[in-house]
């Protein structure tokens, strides 16, 4: 479904990305993994269409999607979660989730049915509903943005670690919902410094180190590969 | 009482056009961080569209209509000449592009209508005045503050109700995550553009309703007055920018009142160094905009 090529991305002189190429089959989860600086973020920013590649190709079943808008991405099916949780602090959770349908709001009765299914698997997001999205704590805010990605109905859906900065508990909770997420049928790519708990979810797994992919496999191959903890450190 | 009732209705049909004007900043600028210094010639060109429909047979209304959709077309142009071009280059080019835009506008009316003052059409109902609390006072005084009224009142509906409002309101705090969602990035600001023209219009109305003529430099007052009426509500907030509005138009009418008759002509001094110390006090503006995000 979803093919990355040759992948690179440059900050300035700064080449983030160097050479990444990552398949994601239909139905799978995959993860992304590496320390802290590796390119992980920046890739799935690539991918989104939020940052401009400087060279390789993204292909969506088929098509190339290189360098399109993150709203002409959004129109293809792709959905974004970014690590810095970026609710609107000043919006409810309603218009949260609102915005999150825009690119189908044409089509209100159905909108309204997935925000209903996805109160049953997030139904903090229900009792909240017209709190401004700032007031929720940091689990509920990742759950709202999981939540509002989903509101497109995307096929693939881009999660940069849904991990950061929780409490432990939460976090297994967030990791639940992405498995009940997984389960509906979308695609997903989740990117993690959590790399345990990741693997634990995922059926197969690139680690990134230093902008290349310096290895991939099966998630029990990741997680059995003895190298693991030097690739992370980028030896 | 009459002095107090009198005041009101002053500073209030000011304050009016100063909120206008001030939100028709804020709106976009609280999307693209960037002033449109070309705002003001928004009216100005609202202005010369009254002027050359002048003695036509359409009823003022139609011609208000015409002079407010020119501003709303200026609005856009605004945004496909001075800003979509250089957006994503620098901050500095905007504020370059939107100067020369301003400036274009400008010397067209001077080379193609004339340096000196133009008749815009006045519908009689302005000169007429009602009695109020024991207080004469212009109609169109009480109209001004009864259209604003309701333009604030449609804005908050359009803001608060609408997807478009709600992905105007999001885009003002983060915009790349807004665009993440679909929200195309093009008709955000564009509509921003347009509104922001749409209350310069109906603002222009009233304001060249009480001058009764218009020149090409007719718009630097209302420009700075918008810009020191955001600045004092806090720049990115819609809110702050009808508060400071309401705000300055308050502090000027009540110099008006206060001043000696020799003294008025500084008027504007006085004014400006009440600003300060408001910004002294509160040196974010009064109220605080939406939490930030990044620029595009």
């Amino acid at each position: 479904m979803l093919e990355v090529r040759n992948l690179q991305v440059r900050y300035g002189a700064i080449r983030a990305v160097r050479d990444v190429s990552l398949t994601v089959r239909r139905g799978e989860l995959v993860a992304l993994l590496g320390a802290n600086g590796a390119g992980k973020s920046s890739t799935l920013l690539a991918i989104a269409g939020a940052l401009k590649p400087a060279a390789g190709t993204i292909r969506l079943e088929g098509e190339e999607v290189t360098a399109l808008s993150p709203e002409q991405m959004v129109k293809r099916g792709i959905a974004m979660v970014p690590e810095t949780r970026d609710v609107f602090p000043d919006l409810t959770v309603a218009e949260n989730l609102q915005l999150g349908a825009f690119v189908r709001r044409r089509d209100r009765a159905e909108v309204d049915a997935d925000r209903q299914a996805l109160f049953d698997l997030f139904p903090i997001l229900a009792e909240r509903i017209d709190q401004p999205a700032g007031t929720l704590s940091g689990g509920e805010q990742q759950q709202l943005v999981i939540a509002r990605a989903m509101m497109s109905r995307p096929k693939l859906l881009l999660l940069d670690e849904p991990s950061l900065g929780l409490a432990p508990a939460i976090v297994d909770k967030i990791f639940d919902m992405i498995v009940k997420l997984r389960a509906t049928g979308v695609t997903i790519l989740l990117v993690e410094q959590n790399a345990g708990k990741a693997l634990r979810i995922a059926d197969r797994a690139y680690v990134l180190s230093l902008g290349a992919i310096a290895a991939e496999g099966t998630a029990d191959e990741i997680a059995s590969a003895s190298d693991l903890k030097a690739i992370y450190l980028g030896a | 009482m009459a002095a107090f009732i009198q005041f009101a209705i002053d500073t209030l049909s000011l304050g009016s056009l100063y909120a206008l004007m001030a939100l028709g900043l804020v709106i976009v600028y609280g999307i693209l961080r960037l002033v449109n210094f070309a705002y003001g010639e928004l009216i100005m060109v609202a202005g010369y569209t009254l002027f050359l429909l002048n003695g036509s047979p359409l009823p003022w209304l139609a011609m208000a209509a015409v002079a407010v959709l020119m501003a709303v077309l200026t609005g856009i142009a605004t945004d496909y000449v001075a800003f979509r071009p250089v957006r994503e280059k620098s901050v500095t080019a905007v504020l370059i592009t939107s100067f020369a835009f301003s400036t274009l506008l400008q010397n067209a009316a001077l080379l193609f209508i004339s340096p000196r003052a133009r008749l815009v059409p006045v519908p009689d109902i302005f000169s007429q005045s009602v009695h109020i609390g024991g207080v004469v006072t212009p109609l169109r005084n009480i109209l001004t503050i009864v259209v604003a009224l309701l333009l604030l009142a449609g804005f908050a509906v359009v803001m608060k109700r609408t997807v478009l409002g709600i992905a105007l309101r999001a885009a003002a705090s983060k915009f790349t995550m807004a665009r993440m969602l679909g929200v195309p990035a093009n008709l955000i600001i564009t509509s921003a553009f347009a509104i922001s023209g749409l209350l310069a219009g109906v603002v222009s109305l009233f304001w060249l309703g009480r001058i009764g003529s218009v020149v090409p430099g007719i718009g630097l007052e209302p420009l700075l007055v918008s810009f020191i009426a955001t600045v004092i509500g806090g720049m990115r907030s819609l809110v702050g920018a009808v508060v400071g509005g309401f705000l300055l138009a308050a502090i000027v009418t009540g110099l008006n009142y206060t001043l000696p008759q020799n003294l008025l002509q500084f008027r504007d001094a006085f004014t400006f160094s009440l600003v300060i110390l408001i910004l002294l006090w509160r040196p974010e503006g009064l109220i605080r905009g939406p939490a930030t995000g990044q620029r595009t």
